[in-house]
């Protein structure tokens, strides 16, 4: 049975949602804005007769998960940005071993230290490996509490599914908002899908090894078409997005996260003057939903993108949309967060065409 | 052979190494060290449900060679990746194999804290006083005046620090009961070696802590020796920096 309705900020829903989702491994290192999440988790998990280790450093935490993984385990770590730059190299030996985790970083300000404010200036890192090697993590990318809850369940559904690590990409002000959520029904960890490759012990078979290494040229290269051939069938079925009020608009405003919550706001604000805006929300940030944004860019001729850096997603929204579409683009670093008013400026701006907020993006 | 021949087998093939050919250099402790974990573990019927981690280090391909459940880890996170399966799975018995550079460079922090956790893992660690794997670069267990590529002349305290005693150092943490030091290096300590390596077992199984036994390994290929001048550079050489014994012994063994 679904939850009642709670009242709850995002850090302790992603850890409730953990819990109900079959997670039974937790290891992270403190950071701020996400230290509610393994906060919630060292008493949740003892309730539940799961594991909660606070690691020495990140790079520990990582490498646990890697271990829990290895011994079939749904297992998650958690950080903000300067603790998942010290998490890629665990992230790309998972990926290259083929091992399920769920990584949440609620972002903050960078590069180096940067501060604790609400950031989205890791979507490079995140969508394009961060760690060595050939292999993409599929990120997703909610906008909300009920978004986080739902989505740590796909999020380790997906891991499982295709043996992946998989990213939730929140931020600073999504980890501490307090909003109403309803979690779906806890899952018996029972139940979950047998992992046959899972580590054991080898009573009744053959020893299993799982590993990245792949010393023969051949052996490294067919390993890599194996992986791009799951990235493949990862980006034909398990794209994500969200399109509010699209229909009749004049102007595509692409957002996720955070952003697109202010943006949503700021369309609200400018169709009660009468201007026709809409929001494309892309929810996995790799796989890209770009076929879905050409379609409706190309369609609409106008694209406004907002978020959180000096335009990192932008680049995947150029990559989508290439000239069929005006591109304007408005970031804002450093963990400034706008009121809906502020976007609504640039949006205005932007159909103008006038270059007082924003920029115009030539391609 | 038969029985009825007269003969009876005294030695042979252990369950928990596979048949394959190692890839380590003639002389190397690794090769020993191997089949020391193996007679142990199908001793004392641990194959089955043991699970373990290789290095980073010329032992990254151990899985080749060990029957049983294996998972990489990255250089020197071999403990961090122990205490995730064994946090998951505690009734499994992990195994973390490490060179020097693994667990006591790159991976200083990982071993100083699940020893001090006190995770009930048994570690085996190689030291052999040098990178073997990337070709003979000093370690953090290189000896005063030892050569290494990276330290021409022989390792010089003032230019490059001195050796690191890690086993010592560890054997302050409250949560390790076991550490014995054992050399690689002939017939006698092997036999020693052994019964270390069976103690630092019976403890997980017993489930008391953290133990690990530090074994000095020869690597002929980077000292630039020949096996047998290997065997006598660890018995008279390294010694003197890292005198074998009981370190600690908690276990009331
Ligand atoms: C992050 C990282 N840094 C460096 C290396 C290169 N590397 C491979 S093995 C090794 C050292 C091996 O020495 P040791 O741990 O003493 O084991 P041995 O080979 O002597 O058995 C190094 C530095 C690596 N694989 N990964
Ligand atoms: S290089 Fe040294 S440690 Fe590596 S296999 Fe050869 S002898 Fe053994």
């Amino acid at each position: 049975m679904p939850s009642e309705k709670m009242l709850m900020r995002g850090s302790h829903v992603v850890g409730e949602a953990a819990v109900r989702a079959g997670c039974r491994f937790y290891a992270g290192y403190p950071i701020t804005p996400q230290n509610e999440l393994p906060e919630y988790l060292s008493a949740r998990m003892l309730e539940v007769g799961g594991t909660f280790i606070q690691g020495e450093s990140e790079i520990a935490s990582i490498n646990m998960v890697l271990g829990a993984a290895s011994a079939g385990m749904r297992a998650m770590t958690s950080s903000s940005s300067p603790g998942i730059a010290l998490k890629q190299e665990g992230i790309s030996y998972m990926a290259g071993q083929e091992l399920p985790g769920v990584i949440v970083n609620m972002m903050r300000g960078g590069p180096g230290l940067g501060n604790i404010a609400p950031s989205g200036a890791d979507y490079f890192q995140a969508t394009r490996g961060g760690g060595n090697g050939d292999y993409r993590t599929p990120v997703l990318a909610p906008a909300g509490c009920q978004e986080l809850a739902d989505i740590t369940f796909v999020a380790f559904d997906l891991a499982d599914k295709y043996r992946t690590p998989v990213m939730i990409l929140g931020d600073g002000l999504m980890g501490q908002v307090m909003e109403p959520v309803v979690f779906p029904d806890p899952l018996k960890v029972e139940s979950l899908p047998k992992k046959e490759w899972a580590l054991t012990g080898c009573k009744g078979r053959e020893p299993r090894a799982l590993f990245s290494m792949l010393l023969n040229v051949n052996a490294l290269y067919e390993h890599n078409l194996h992986l791009q051939e799951k990235y493949d069938e990862i980006t034909a079925e398990e794209q994500r997005w969200e399109t509010i009020m699209t229909d009749d608009a004049g102007l595509l405003v692409v957002a996720y996260g955070t952003p697109a919550r202010i943006a949503e706001s700021a369309i609200e604000e400018l169709r009660a003057e009468g201007i026709a805006a809409g929001l494309f929300r892309p929810i996995t940030l790799w796989p890209y939903p770009t076929i879905p944004l050409r379609n409706l860019a190309a369609k609409i001729g106008k694209v406004a993108v907002f978020e959180f850096s000096m335009g990192q997603m932008l680049e995947d929204v150029v990559l989508a949309v290439g000239d069929r579409a005006e591109i304007y683009f408005y970031g804002l670093p450093g963990g400034i967060v706008p009121t809906p008013s502020d976007i609504a400026l640039f949006l205005r701006s932007a159909l103008k065409g006038d270059g007082k907020v924003g920029r115009r993006i030539e391609t | 052979m038969s029985a009825e021949a007269g003969y009876k087998k005294v030695f042979g093939r252990t369950e928990s190494l596979k048949n394959n050919p190692t890839h380590y250099c003639p002389g190397c402790g690794h090769s020993i060290a191997h089949r020391l974990v193996a007679e142990c573990l199908d001793e004392m019927g641990l194959r089955e449900d043991t699970i373990g981690v290789p290095p980073v280090g010329c032992a990254v391909l151990a899985y080749n060679y060990f029957n049983f459940d294996m998972v990489e880890a990255p250089h020197g996170r071999a403990l961090a990746v122990a205490t995730g399966i064994k946090r998951a799975r505690p009734e499994k018995f992990v195994l973390s194999y490490q060179g020097d550079g693994d667990l006591a460079a790159i991976g200083t922090a990982e071993t100083i804290h699940a020893a001090n956790r006190g995770e009930e893992i048994s570690t085996l660690f190689i030291n052999n006083a040098i990178y073997g794997m990337t070709g003979g670069q000093m370690a953090p267990t290189t000896v005063l005046g030892q050569e290494a590529t990276t330290a021409p002349g022989g390792r010089d305290p003032k230019l490059h620090g001195r050796p690191i005693d890690i086993s010592l150092m560890i054997s302050h943490c409250d949560g390790v009961v076991y550490i014995e030091r054992c050399s690689l290096a002939s017939l006698k300590h092997i036999r020693q070696a052994k019964k270390a390596v069976r103690k630092c077992f019976q403890a997980q199984v017993d489930r008391l802590g953290f133990a690990l036994v530090e074994l000095l390994s020869p690597c002929p290929t980077n000292w630039k020796l020949s096996p047998k001048d290997a065997w006598a550079w660890v018995n008279e050489v390294m010694v003197k920096t890292y005198p074998l014994g009981v370190i600690k012994d908690t276990t009331g063994y």
